[in-house]
């Protein structure tokens, strides 16, 4: 459904919707994954972004993106000196990720501590993003609610036992899918809830026993 | 929101509400959402655009390339021109301000993208001060506007890759006039006129920006799509009508847009990207861009 909202908006640093403010979206939701703002993150750019992302800033936008600026942050103009005073070692390559892949796609391979996580999202243009992977497994994930992702061992009741804790916690689930890459192998989780997690939520769910990692993305737009 | 603006023409008049409160009301319902608080964010909204302008005019701002900027204050110091002081020279520089300052990675309000995001502000802040209208009467504009957008968004499309400049900067001129005139007196039936008066202006308009750079031509075309939005509010506020309905002009405009090829649609594949000098000044920038640490 369009919302009025989303025609007269976003509030954005310019020059693109799409190269600017949809790149610094997909950079906040990386940063999600590492839950903070990266030590190393490698970016392949593939075809618009690679051609134009420079002239559009599309390069600041996602390191913007990864330290948590917000699209309308005017610090992502000087997002790339922020990194380097911040400690965040930065790569950006140009490629050709597949001949089928969304003309404004990014891979982004991001390292924080002993956390290491590969993402790759769209921008699919006024400032909207979709998310299409995390480390291989396929998702949709689109930034307009808090989403939890997690892996999980293939265990009977998992989403049964993951629905419950939420429902304890009275939050609501707005959308929930799972992906495996094979049968009996780990599966992977994206819930999409209406109220953000807290930390109590997010701990339990990190201590159940069949939960290999969990990780709570917060809503990068609406 | 509504996917026909006929038919919120029809119920805003059959409820005898403007379009702007047909529009709050709409999206109060979708999205769960008090009216005051949408009113909230369109005021907010507002205020960036007030800002990108104010920061346009005062004319030190150039894009990374070099390519655009500077060309706004020109048109508000000028005393040259036949319009020198009148509201149309206002709303020209204004659009040129925004888009300079989106060029130079300023912060600008995507109304209803990035690329055209001057072309409604200029126009409704313009004509807002030339008749003394109140910021609420402005606030209001936008929730017309946004509706305006929607129809568009839902009907053809708002992105140049998908529909050529018509869908960025034409649709942007469909919006703004559509809004004024509402804002001048003007009926729902008058606003559906405007859209369609500014929308024909625009049909077949291509996306051709140098080196795919949001700057050049896009800057000038804000403006010239403030123009057209102006031109289209003149006439529409003194009963002037279009004969084909405003539905059916936004759909040929999506067809057009369907159409067109992918030379015209943001790639810099085409048109004024592809003149020999297009090509050059496309090339040298971009190399400057690098230089500069981009």
């Amino acid at each position: 459904m369009v919302s009025l909202l989303d025609i007269i908006g976003p509030v954005m640093v310019g020059p693109s919707s799409s190269h600017t403010a949809g790149a610094c979206r997909i950079g906040l939701l990386a940063r999600g994954l590492v839950g903070g703002t990266p030590e190393r993150a490698r970016m392949e750019l593939h075809g618009s972004f690679a051609r134009t992302g420079e002239g559009h800033g599309t390069d600041k936008a996602i390191a913007g993106g990864l330290m948590g600026f917000r699209p309308d942050d005017d610090r992502i103009r000087d997002a790339l000196n922020i990194a380097e005073r911040e400690g965040l070692a930065y790569v950006f390559e140009k490629t050709t990720l597949s001949e089928t892949a969304h003309p404004n796609t990014v891979r982004i391979t991001l390292e924080r501590g002993d956390r290491s996580h590969v993402m790759t999202g769209e921008s699919l243009g006024a400032g909207r993003i979709h998310i299409t992977e995390v480390d291989g497994f396929p998702v949709e994930v689109h930034g307009n609610h808090h989403t939890i992702v997690l892996v999980a061992e293939d265990v009977k009741g998992s989403v049964a036992g993951i629905a419950q804790l939420l429902a304890d916690a009275s939050i609501n689930i707005a959308t929930l899918r799972l992906t495996r890459k094979e049968k009996g192998g780990d599966a992977f989780m994206v819930i999409e809830v209406d109220d953000r997690p807290d930390e109590p939520v997010r701990d339990a769910i990190r201590a159940l026993p069949w939960v290999r990692w969990s990780h709570r993305l917060d809503k990068v737009s609406g | 929101m509504y996917s026909s603006l006929l038919a919120a023409i029809i119920d805003a008049e059959a409820s005898h509400r403007s379009l702007s409160q047909l529009a709050l009301d709409t999206e109060a319902k979708d999205q769960g959402r008090p009216v005051a608080e949408i009113r909230d964010a369109l005021r907010r909204a507002l205020v960036v655009m007030r800002g990108a302008i104010e920061q346009g005019l005062v004319g030190d701002l150039y894009s990374e390339s070099g390519l655009v900027g500077g060309d706004a204050a020109k048109v508000a110091l000028s005393t040259k021109g036949p319009f020198t002081g009148s509201p149309f020279a206002d709303v020209i520089a204004r659009a040129l301000a925004v888009q300079e300052v989106n060029a130079a990675m300023g912060v600008i309000v995507a109304a209803p993208t990035a690329g055209g995001a001057g072309v409604l502000p200029a126009v409704l802040t313009g004509l807002a001060k030339a008749r003394g209208i109140s910021e609420d009467e402005i606030v209001s504009a936008l929730a017309t506007a946004g509706l305006i957008g929607a129809v568009v968004a839902e009907r053809a499309s708002l992105s140049g890759a998908e529909g050529g400049c018509q869908a960025e900067t034409g649709a942007a001129a469909g919006m703004a006039a559509g809004a004024a005139v509402e804002m001048l007196g003007g009926t729902p039936t008058q606003v559906g006129h405007a859209v369609a008066l500014a929308q024909q202006g625009t049909l077949g308009l291509v996306c051709d920006p140098l080196g795919g750079l949001v700057e050049l031509p896009c800057v000038f075309r804000n403006a010239t799509g403030a123009a057209i939005a102006l031109a289209a509010v003149e006439m529409a506020l003194a009963g002037v009508t279009f004969a084909i309905p405003v539905d059916e002009v936004i759909d040929v405009m999506g067809e057009i847009g369907r159409e067109m090829d992918v030379r015209y649609r943001e790639t810099a594949g085409g048109g004024l990207a592809a003149t020999p000098t297009g090509r050059r000044l496309a090339r040298e920038r971009l190399v400057q861009i690098k230089r500069s640490g981009g």
